[in-house]
């Protein structure tokens, strides 16, 4: 599972350690996260991830 | 408490209550060699709100102009529309003092404002994106525009009266006594928005655009933008809207721009010859020599340039430490659509270039060009400076339109 990086403040999701300040659990693929999930640091949507490189 | 200090009168019931801070000239790295204002409004209606505070240090001077409209502790509510201290240093004085009934952030502000008053317990509440507050007459709408420019940012409208307060959107470092922008040289307000624009919003250039779109399709009417620095505008908001419209769509201009330093005057001769060799071949050189211009003017003349030159003599093996400086500052406010190139002299290592090629690809600019010269140009040399500057040149002329 791919990690992606928050193209606007830099935060990393990482599927392995999903996000707990957003109750999403550990092994969430980003592709599966709600439609509104937002990014925990700078709160823009999910548009707004990109792949990390 | 004194009472020398006025409100200035905006609408029917909007009040401009904020501080000048004719001082300042140092706002975290960027110079504000005019100074700056804190703006904070009142809304009178049968609930009367204030809309933002001031920095802390500027607390009595708000309350005094506040005292001039309604007595203080009459304050119903208190909305935080940007967190940032200058905005929010005075609000737990403030909020004490008044004890509004209620007081309201985002929901990334209301997590801010917790975390930047950890010892205080501010009772702040979470309104929603596009919620409406009823003042009794009059309403306020609070529209997100997260990370415009911290994630807490939000706009407050007032749609009877169609004002947007818009935080640190549409400011400008400028201290005046004058109120309004119409009442201040249009040529210094379109300089300071660029160079707030530059500083504070070009690394949120595409939230901008998208932001601007979301406006125009919620037919939010605008007549007059309330911001949280500088004068307050009042007219040709279609004007300003087209500002930021441009500055965000980052298009390239013919302009290049010419940072340097220099140790014993060879990397300056190169600057001075490239720039001759830009503007031959159809470009518009802006040398800026960095023994004396501040990091934020050339983020400024950055944000309507195409190519971004940089030379730098090579000092004890690395990158002169102002060109380093300005360098660090340029990458995170990442200017897109530029072509760049390096040049510098050196003594016998020569490193600096190859440290400035790869900052500047980190920085995505596409490389034209590069040049290293050994102590001093010679003719043969500065000749090949003027071919390179003319080469940047040609390129950067095809952008012209």
């Amino acid at each position: 599972m791919k990690k992606y990086v928050c193209d606007v403040c830099g935060y990393v999701y990482d599927p392995a350690e999903g996000d707990p300040d957003s109750n999403i659990p550990p092994g969430t693929a980003f592709e599966d996260l709600p439609d509104d999930y937002e990014c925990p640091v700078c709160g823009v949507g999910k548009e707004d991830f990109s792949p990390e490189e | 408490m004194t009472d020398c200090y006025q409100p200035v009168k905006i609408t029917n019931s909007v009040y401009w209550v904020g501080a000048i801070d004719w001082d300042i000239r140092d706002f975290h790295g960027y110079s504000v060699n005019r100074g700056t204002t804190y703006n904070a409004y009142l809304v009178v209606s049968d609930k009367i709100v204030l809309i933002d505070t001031v920095k802390e240090s500027f607390t009595e001077e708000m309350m005094s102009r506040i005292s001039k409209v309604v007595e203080p502790r009459k304050i119903d509510y208190i909305v935080s529309n940007h967190s940032e201290m200058d905005h929010s240093g005075a609000l737990p004085v403030v909020a004490s003092h008044i004890n509004p009934d209620r007081i309201f952030a985002s929901k990334m502000g209301v997590k801010a404002l917790k975390q930047h008053f950890p010892d205080q317990d501010i009772p702040v509440e979470e309104i929603q994106n596009n919620q409406t507050l009823d003042l009794g007459g009059k309403t306020l709408r609070f529209i997100e525009t997260r990370m415009l420019h911290w994630p807490d940012s939000m706009f407050t409208w007032l749609p009877e009266e169609k004002v947007l307060f818009s935080q640190d959107a549409f400011g400008l470092h400028l201290a005046t006594a004058e109120r309004f922008a119409d009442q201040v040289r249009p040529t210094v307000v379109y300089r300071e928005m660029a160079k707030y624009y530059a500083n504070i919003l070009m690394p949120y250039s595409h939230l901008v655009s998208r932001l601007l779109d979301s406006v125009r399709k919620m037919d939010l009417k605008i007549d007059i933008i309330a911001n949280d620095h500088g004068p307050v505008f009042r007219r040709d908001i279609a004007n300003l809207l087209s500002w930021y419209q441009t500055w965000a769509e980052q298009a390239p201009t013919p302009r290049a721009v010419i940072i340097y330093d220099t140790m014993w005057g060879s990397t300056k001769t190169m600057a001075n010859i490239i720039a001759e060799g830009i503007y031959a071949g159809g470009g518009e050189p802006a040398p800026m020599p960095l023994s004396g211009v501040h990091r934020s003017d050339v983020a400024r003349e950055l944000l309507q340039s195409g190519g971004l030159i940089v030379g730098s003599p090579t000092l004890n093996n690395n990158i002169f430490p102002t060109v380093a400086d300005v360098m660090c500052y340029l990458k995170g406010l990442q200017r897109k659509n530029l072509v760049g190139a390096v040049f510098g002299s050196y003594g016998w290592s020569g490193e600096a270039v190859g440290h400035m090629k790869s900052m500047l690809e980190e920085m995505k600019v596409e490389i034209i060009g590069e040049q290293k010269i050994q102590y001093v140009p010679g003719a043969d040399e500065q000749r090949t400076c003027y071919d390179l500057g003319f080469s940047i040149g040609n390129r950067l002329s095809q952008n012209r339109r």
